[in-house]
Parts: C-alpha cells; sequence; structure tokens
C-alpha cells in the first residue's frame, strides 16, 4: 500500500488504534498503573503522529523506552517471566510496536499482535462479559485488518466493520466444528508460569484467628454441589476439605505426608449421590459431605488416614466430580490410644487460663461426652458473641478469647474448642471447609460461596468414633440452619448481594449464575473427558482421535463448501423490465445529444455507430452496452450487476 | 496417480509460463485464479499456532475458541479474496506508443459483476497500479521501453490481497498486443530550420510557428477524431475540431541521405527529432527512408505515420 502522507491513512488507523486500546483496556485493572499509563501514552503519541500533530519518536527515544520499560517490569516484578510480567511484557511491546509501525506491513503485525493480545485475558477470567466484550474486540482489529486492506473504504466507518462482521460470522460455524470436534489433550503440554492461578481465592492450608473471617468477605463462588435426589438439610451440609490436628499455640496445621491408611467405617443407609464442579482454587482439597464413600471414589482422588478426600494434582481448572456419601456413619470407632495420640497433642506451654478450666471441666464430668456438652454450654450461656471483626488477640490467644474478648468467629470457637477438647483428655481436631450454601432454584443447585467458609471441630468419643462438633452453632443456631448473612448484625463488612432482601435482584442473581455454570461446564470445562462423554451420549460410543480427525475433515469440507456457495453465489437475479427502462434511458441521453437510435438497430450495431459518431464516449457505451447485454441475456445477471448498470445510465453523459 | 499427474502437470506449466498470449478478452474463473498466503499470512499462520498451543497447555477454553474463530476468518479469506477476481473481464484496451528509452503505456478495460476493491496489475518487477473497479474501468500500466520497434509485453499479473492481506489471489493477463516504441529523438537540431535553405523542396514555411494552425470551431459530427482539440476538451467538456490552413509548395523533405557516415540507428534516431521538430514548427514534412517515401504533409496522423515508420524500420511484421 502506499505510505505517502502519514501512515497508516486515518480511517483505517482509526480502527487500528481503538482496537489495540479496546484490547489493552481490561488489563488496566491488574497492571501497576505506571505502566498502564505509559502503554496508553505510548498509543496516543502514535494516533496523533498519524494525525499529523506529532512527529515520531527517533530511534533513541524508542530504544529508550525499550529498555526503560524492561527494567520497570523487572524492578516491578522481579522477573520477565510468569503471567503478569508476561502480559506486562506485551503490553509495552505492543505500545512500542506501534510508535516504530511505518509500514503496511508493519500495522499487520500489530494488529496480529492484538488478537495474541486478547488471549492473555483468558488468564485472569473467563467469564461471559468479558467473552461479549473481546468478542467486539476481535471485531474492531478484523475491521482493522480490512480498513487497512483498502484504506480508501475506511471512510465509510461502516464499509469494513460489515465485512469483518460478515466474515466473523461466516467463521463462526468453523469455530463450532473445531472446539467440539478438536481432540483434547488430557493434561498441560509443559510447566504453566508459577503464577498463572495466582487469582484464585479459598481456603487455605492453616487456621489462626482471622483466616476465615477474611475469607469469608468475598462472594466468589468456591463450588457448586447438584444433588441426584432430594437434598439433605441445610444443617447437615457441612463441606469437609481439611482435618487440621497440629497446633502451635497460635493456629493449625495439616498432618504432612501421605496415609493412606483406612479407618474402620461403618455406615448405614443409603449413600446421596451428587456432583461437584469446583472452581479453580489451585489446592488439592476436594470439598465432600460426610463420609464419602470409599468405593465410589472418583479417578485421580484419594482418602486419608482422616477422612479428608484429595486430588492427585491441585485443581487448576474447573472440576466437575461424581461423588456420594454416607450421613449415616461410624468412624475409627474401634482406634486405640497410640493412634489418637496426635489428637491430643498440644504445645507444652501457654494459654493456662484455658487449660484451667478444661481441667475443671474434666473433673466435672463423668464422661467424655459430658466434657463436650459442658463446654457447649460454657459458650451458649456465657455471653459469647458472633462477629467477623473480633478484637486483635495476643499471645495466649485462647485465653484473651475465653476469658476477655468473648467475641469471635468460627475459627475461634473451634480452636478454643479444640484445644479445651485436648486439655481435657478427650482426643480433638479441627475439620476446615464450607458450611451449608445458596440453593438456586433456576439451575436446581446449590452455590457455595467463599462467604460460606466455615471451620468446627471433631471429638473422638469411645464407641462412636469420631463425631461433628460445631460450637459456633452453640453460639449462634442461625448461621447453620439460616446461613451467614442472617447470623451476623448489620454493621458486619458481608459482600452487599449476601445481605440484600431484594426478592428480584435474587431471582436475576440466581438466573444469570445458572447460565454462567452452563457457560462453565459447557463452554469452559469443555475437556477430554466433556468431549468423549458428548459423543458416547450423541450414540457414537467412545470417539478415537482418528475419528474425530475424519469427523472435522468433513465437517469443515461441508461447512466450508456452504459458505463458498454463500460468499461466491451472484446474488439475486435482475428485473428485465427495470433493466430495459434503464437502457432506454441511456438511448434518451444520446438522443438528446443527436445521436438517436433506429428503430432496427440492435444495441451492439448502436455502440458500433457511438464508436463512429461519438469516440469519445465509445469506451463508456461500450462497458454500459456490454453490461445491458449480460443483464438482458447472460446467464448470471444479478441485481448487484443491474444496481451497477443503473449507476452507469445515471453517470453517463452524451 | 499418472491420471492425477497427467492433470497437474499442464496446470503447473500454466503457472510457470503462462498460457501464452490471448486475442480477446478474458474472464477470470478458477482455472485463471491462484491464490496462495502471502508471506503476512504464514505469519499469521505461526501466531495462531502459538495461541493454540497456548490454549491447550493452560486449558483456556476460550483460547480455543479465539483461536479457532480467528482460523475461521482466516479460511473464509480465501473466499473473500478469491472473489475479489472472480468473474471480473478484462479486455485489450491499446498501447500509446513511447520512445525509446521512455515508458510505453498498455491499457486494459476491466469490467466487474459487482464491485472489486484493491487490485493490482503490475509488469513484471515494474510499479504496479492499484485501483478499484464500480463497474468499469480503463487501467494504464507502465512498461518501460528500452529500444524502438514493436514492443510485446508479454504477461501482466492482476493480483490482490483484499480483505485481509493474508492471502494473495492473482491471475496472468497475456494479450496479443504490442506498442509502437519509436526511435529516442536525436541531439543534432534540424539545418531546415536554420537560414539559407538551398533546396527548393525543402524551403521553410512562409514565417515559422503555427500559423497553419488556423483556430478552433465547434465539433460536427463527421470531424476527425486526430482533428478534435483533445487538451480543450479535456479543460473544458466543449469538443472543438483543430482547423489548419492549408499552406501549399512550403515543404521540407527529411531524407536518410542526408545523414550519410552515421549508423542506421544514429539516423532513425536523428530523423526522429526532425520529425518532432518541424512537426512542432508547423512545416509540411516529407520523410525518405529506404524502402519507405512518405509524402509530404502534416498534423498527429502525418506525424504519427512518419515515427512508425522510422520505428519499425529494418524489422519484419512481428519484430
Amino acid at each position: 500500500m502506499a505510505s505517502r502522507g502519514f501512515f497508516p491513512p486515518l480511517p483505517a488507523g482509526h480502527w487500528l488504534f481503538a482496537g489495540i486500546v479496546l484490547v489493552l483496556a481490561p488489563h488496566a485493572l491488574h497492571l501497576p498503573p505506571w505502566l498502564s499509563a505509559l502503554a496508553f501514552a505510548m498509543i496516543a503519541w502514535r494516533w496523533a503522529a498519524a494525525a499529523g500533530r506529532l512527529p515520531l519518536p527517533g530511534k533513541w527515544i524508542l530504544l529508550l523506552l525499550l529498555a526503560g520499560s524492561a527494567a520497570g517490569i523487572l524492578l516491578q516484578y522481579r522477573t520477565l517471566f510468569g503471567r503478569d510480567a508476561g502480559v506486562a511484557m506485551l503490553t509495552l511491546m505492543l505500545a512500542l510496536k506501534l510508535l516504530e509501525m511505518r509500514s503496511y506491513r508493519d500495522a499487520l503485525l500489530t494488529v496480529f499482535l492484538g488478537y495474541f493480545l486478547v488471549i492473555t485475558h483468558f488468564f485472569y477470567t473467563q467469564d461471559i462479559p468479558l467473552a461479549v466484550y473481546l468478542f467486539a474486540v476481535v471485531l474492531v482489529l478484523s475491521s482493522a485488518l480490512v480498513a487497512l486492506n483498502h484504506p480508501a473504504s475506511a471512510r465509510h466507518w461502516r464499509r469494513p466493520l460489515k465485512l469483518s462482521a460478515l466474515m466473523l460470522a461466516q467463521a463462526v460455524p468453523v469455530m463450532l466444528l473445531l472446539f467440539v470436534l478438536f481432540p483434547r489433550l488430557g493434561g498441560p503440554l509443559w510447566g504453566m508460569p508459577s503464577d498463572a492461578f495466582s487469582a484464585k481465592s479459598g481456603l487455605s492450608e492453616t487456621i489462626s484467628p482471622g483466616s476465615i473471617s477474611e475469607l469469608v468477605q468475598s462472594d466468589a463462588v468456591a463450588f457448586r454441589a447438584q444433588f441426584e435426589d432430594t437434598p439433605p438439610a441445610a444443617s447437615s451440609l457441612y463441606w469437609r476439605a481439611l482435618v487440621l490436628e497440629n497446633f502451635d499455640g497460635r493456629s493449625w496445621g495439616r498432618q504432612r505426608g501421605r496415609q493412606e491408611a483406612q479407618p474402620a467405617l461403618e455406615t448405614a443407609g443409603k449413600p446421596i449421590a451428587y456432583t461437584l464442579t469446583i472452581e479453580p482454587h489451585d489446592k488439592p482439597w476436594i470439598f465432600a459431605l460426610e463420609v464419602p464413600d470409599p468405593q465410589a471414589l472418583p479417578p485421580d482422588t484419594f482418602l486419608t488416614r482422616n477422612l479428608q478426600l484429595l486430588a492427585n494434582k491441585p485443581m487448576q481448572r474447573l472440576t466437575r466430580l461424581n461423588l456420594s456419601a454416607y450421613l449415616d456413619h461410624r468412624v475409627a470407632a474401634d482406634a486405640v490410644p497410640s493412634q489418637l495420640k496426635h489428637a491430643l497433642q498440644l504445645p507444652e506451654q501457654g494459654n493456662p487460663q484455658a487449660r484451667e478450666l478444661a481441667l475443671r471441666l474434666r473433673s466435672e464430668a463423668g464422661s467424655d461426652a459430658e466434657v463436650v456438652a459442658r463446654a457447649l454450654a460454657l459458650f451458649r450461656e456465657q455471653g459469647y458473641s458472633y462477629t467477623l471483626t473480633p478484637p486483635l488477640l495476643g499471645k495466649n490467644s485462647i485465653d484473651e478469647f475465653l476469658f476477655a474478648t468473648r467475641s469471635g468467629f468460627c475459627e475461634h470457637y473451634a480452636s478454643a474448642f479444640t484445644f479445651l477438647m485436648r486439655a481435657a483428655g478427650v482426643p480433638a481436631r479441627i475439620v476446615a471447609g464450607y458450611q451449608g450454601g445458596e440453593f438456586n432454584p433456576a439451575g436446581g443447585y446449590f452455590i457455595v460461596r467463599q462467604s460460606d467458609a466455615h471451620a468446627w471441630s471433631e471429638v473422638w468419643l469411645e464407641g462412636r468414633g469420631w463425631v461433628r462438633v460445631d460450637p459456633t452453632a452453640a453460639v449462634s443456631a442461625s448461621r447453620i440452619q439460616n446461613g451467614i448473612a442472617s447470623a451476623l448484625s448489620a454493621g458486619e463488612p458481608l459482600p452487599f448481594l449476601l445481605r440484600t432482601n431484594m426478592a428480584w435482584l435474587k431471582q436475576l442473581r440466581q438466573q444469570w449464575d445458572a447460565v454462567s455454570t452452563y457457560w462453565d461446564l459447557w463452554v469452559l470445562g469443555f475437556n477430554q473427558e466433556q468431549q468423549i462423554g458428548l459423543f458416547a451420549r450423541l450414540g457414537f460410543g467412545i470417539v478415537s482421535w482418528r475419528e474425530l480427525v475424519w469427523g472435522l475433515a468433513i465437517g469443515l469440507g461441508v461447512a466450508l463448501g456452504l459458505i463458498a456457495a454463500f460468499t461466491l453465489w451472484p446474488g439475486r437475479r435482475a428485473a428485465p423490465d427495470k433493466v430495459q427502462a434503464l437502457y432506454l434511458r441511456f438511448c434518451g441521453k444520446l438522443e438528446k445529444a443527436g445521436l438517436a437510435r433506429l428503430p432496427s438497430e440492435g444495441p451492439l450495431d448502436f455502440a458500433q455507430r457511438i464508436r463512429v459518431l461519438r469516440p469519445e464516449l465509445a469506451d463508456d457505451a461500450d462497458a454500459l452496452v456490454r453490461r445491458y447485454i449480460a443483464l438482458r441475456y447472460g446467464a448470471h445477471a444479478t441485481a448487484e450487476m443491474q444496481r451497477l448498470f443503473a449507476a452507469q445510465v445515471r453517470r453517463f453523459r452524451a | 496417480m499418472a491420471t492425477l499427474a497427467s492433470r497437474l502437470f499442464p496446470l503447473l506449466a500454466q503457472l510457470v509460463r503462462g498460457r501464452g498470449s490471448e486475442a480477446g478478452p478474458i474472464v477470470l474463473d478458477r482455472r485463471r485464479i491462484y491464490i496462495l498466503p502471502t508471506r503476512l499470512g504464514l505469519i499469521f499462520a505461526l501466531f495462531l499456532l502459538a495461541m493454540l498451543i497456548g490454549s491447550i497447555n493452560y486449558g483456556l477454553s476460550l483460547g480455543y475458541i479465539l483461536t479457532f474463530l480467528l482460523g475461521g476468518v482466516a479460511v473464509v479469506g480465501i473466499l473473500h479474496t478469491y472473489r475479489n477476481l472472480q468473474g471480473l473481464r478484462i479486455a485489450d484496451a491499446g498501447a500509446t506508443p513511447a520512445f525509446a528509452g521512455e515508458d510505453a503505456m498498455f491499457h486494459f478495460l476491466f469490467e466487474a459483476p459487482a464491485e472489486r476493491l484493491a487490485l493490482n496489475l503490475r509488469w513484471r518487477g515494474e510499479a504496479s497500479v492499484i485501483f478499484d473497479i464500480e463497474a468499469a474501468q480503463r487501467i494504464g500500466v507502465r512498461v518501460p521501453a528500452p529500444q524502438r520497434g514493436r514492443l510485446k509485453p508479454g504477461r501482466f499479473t492482476l493480483s490482490t490481497v483484499y480483505p485481509l492481506g493474508l492471502f494473495r489471489a492473482w491471475s496472468y493477463v497475456e494479450f496479443d498486443h504490442a506498442a509502437i516504441v519509436y526511435p529516442k529523438p536525436g541531439e543534432m537540431p534540424p539545418d531546415f530550420l536554420a537560414a539559407g535553405e538551398d533546396d527548393a523542396d525543402t524551403r521553410p514555411g512562409p514565417g515559422e510557428g503555427s500559423e497553419d494552425f488556423a483556430g478552433l470551431r465547434a465539433w460536427q459530427p463527421g470531424d476527425s477524431p486526430r482533428q478534435v482539440a483533445w487538451k480543450v476538451a479535456a479543460r473544458s467538456d466543449l469538443l472543438a475540431t483543430k482547423r489548419f490552413s492549408d499552406v501549399e509548395g512550403s515543404s521540407v523533405l527529411l531524407d536518410w541521405a542526408r545523414l550519410a557516415g552515421a549508423d542506421t540507428e544514429t539516423r532513425l534516431s536523428q530523423l526522429t527529432r526532425w520529425v518532432l521538430d518541424a512537426e512542432q514548427a508547423g512545416l509540411r514534412y516529407g520523410l525518405r527512408i529506404p524502402g519507405r517515401d512518405i509524402a509530404p504533409g502534416n498534423g498527429a496522423a502525418h506525424r504519427q505515420q512518419c515515427l512508425e515508420a522510422l520505428a519499425l524500420h529494418g524489422l519484419s511484421e512481428h519484430g
């Protein structure tokens, strides 16, 4: 393309610059502000240069900008690799590429880079609004591509947009075929950058005062659960994630190592079948109901000694698991003291008042079960309150909580209760997970959010094995029965949407969640398993990748054949009477100029006579007559040709 | 295999050598249109590959969708690029003569069944002409004319990368046409413009200049197109005919024999120069070269006749 004047020619340039700004805009949410500002300033500079308002930067300024931004990224992220630093690099590279863009080729490469940057957004989120937005961005970038290839027609902004929209629409069937039929791999080809999934929130590996109350302030979805039959009551929905047995005086941690020795498990009744759809949280734990059926574990998972269900690998993508649970069960009733030793472990020092209280409870009670009951009664009756914002606790956190502040969140209660039990000689441990969930009637499933995060205790009782005890229920029964929002007073920092009573808003939100769940499952979660499952359900049996490739080839052939027929189809037929009228108008123009068509004269003879008498008109007249003949007698007389013929007649001057 | 090879071979041969020159107009169809990715198209494919590998590795479903969508756009782009040439009718619209060392201009008349954009017509490595066709369009392409004679340009390449620049569709246009290339005008001014001419036949006309050009009158049907004042027409939209006064007896003879001693090409060059000067001076002039004798005359047609005689001197009919 000619590059006279300023490059790129502006109508096309507007498309290009707008596309680049739009593709970078969402990154401004997570890039450091200096970096976004720098990138947008460079784009603005280039835009102004294309309009002739600013000179383009010289080679030295470009080098300086390159070195400066690379140094800035190094300082900011301490690396040039990984997700965030990579996105930062790409953003600045795109802006710099714009600044040194001087030719048609550079401009096209910039559009390609723009397309490439679209994909980087998916590291952060892949939800529906972003997908819609980025589709619009792709439309703008494609319009830029069309406009750069024909700058003149870009003066009418609709023209490149119309063509690129048509091409994108035609590309959709190709995309769908490829998406469904392209063979999927089971796992990644190589390792991921260490920060690829750092945006995920969820339960952490240890629990200390304040760790859960922080998590609860997020309304992000942790997982969804769908029961095959009637769901159990909300008060028995204890989604177990982690069992914490090591106490260091302040925080509770996991026992490390893979201990698969199964405890004795007695179950009664029929198992409850349900499906979990777990959001990526980059940790291996699975939020199973008590107690998972050891005979029906999902593939690539295992049960630990203390009945934690863990995946072999951290869950870095949306994971769908079919599980079943026995709500009626007895775990490790036959445990011997050596197996319970670690459930009595306490630090040597600290929290003397709590130890004293525990000894008192022990001496007053006749059995372990009574110790438990007395401790719960203590929480219920001694003015303890349930709050998300308890006072900070110092070194002897249990003592301070039990005897001074008396207000706390679930982790405070579980922690203090478990400490008391251990000090009183009752084997006990903390379980972290989620409790309850919001039933979504639109999708028929429970939504469990980070705000449903919970911690409770389990104690081992002679003859009954491990029994769940939730000290929070003693303080605030409403938390367990009606959810977190009902249990906290109005001033607590809960997400707005958890609080609201507006029914329509809630309903809208649930419907939206149902839609995005389908999106998550069928679009985002479409993996090898889903692909195989889909074809099995369609009656193709288990398809191999070879069959997929064949299907793809045939499908693409058919789709492209249809698109080709549509694209290359000449269009609607012309209307013969209109064509005739236009021809007579052309003859009328010549008649006025003294060159009347003879009654018997055919169009070709007439054109011949025009060439002799008015040679300067001959080229136009010939073209006109040829198109007339093609329209009148040709096999491919189209409405489009008729339109052009009309324009020719209109412009003809004799 | 054998049949496939025998079918492929003529196709390949055509691609390399072309079809040979054709007389009549051609209409571009699938047998004449070739299409391949451009270099930028190949780079785009690399971008798509990187995006696909990234999507596979990071399990980005929307990454797959984006990659497949862009792949689809590229494939659909093949059809749109092909369509931009499909159905074009191209006719030979003559050639403009040139002097050796300058560029001759070959003209083509393009007609399209619908709008065609960003077409590129080019002769070998020379600068290309970029144009759009709304319905019909006359396009001239420059071809360097290094030596006098008939210039047969061979094949022109018509191509387009519209709308995406990822694919290039092209076709060859080779008509059986030629441009006349006049000899390069020589350096020496003609002696007949100097005073003191003794040859009665080559006496300068009365009063040099363009006295014999007697003005313009309105064009009437039947006037020769050669007498139309095209420059005036281009400026004002009025057709006018040039009138010339008939000045008998004042003519020069541009004679080959007067350049004795020089070689053929130099003589032809020099005579070319004289023809131009004589025409410009408004003289009546005749031309005499071995094998050709043109009676004195004047005007564009006469000038062209003389120049053509000089251009084709010593060349066979098809030289």
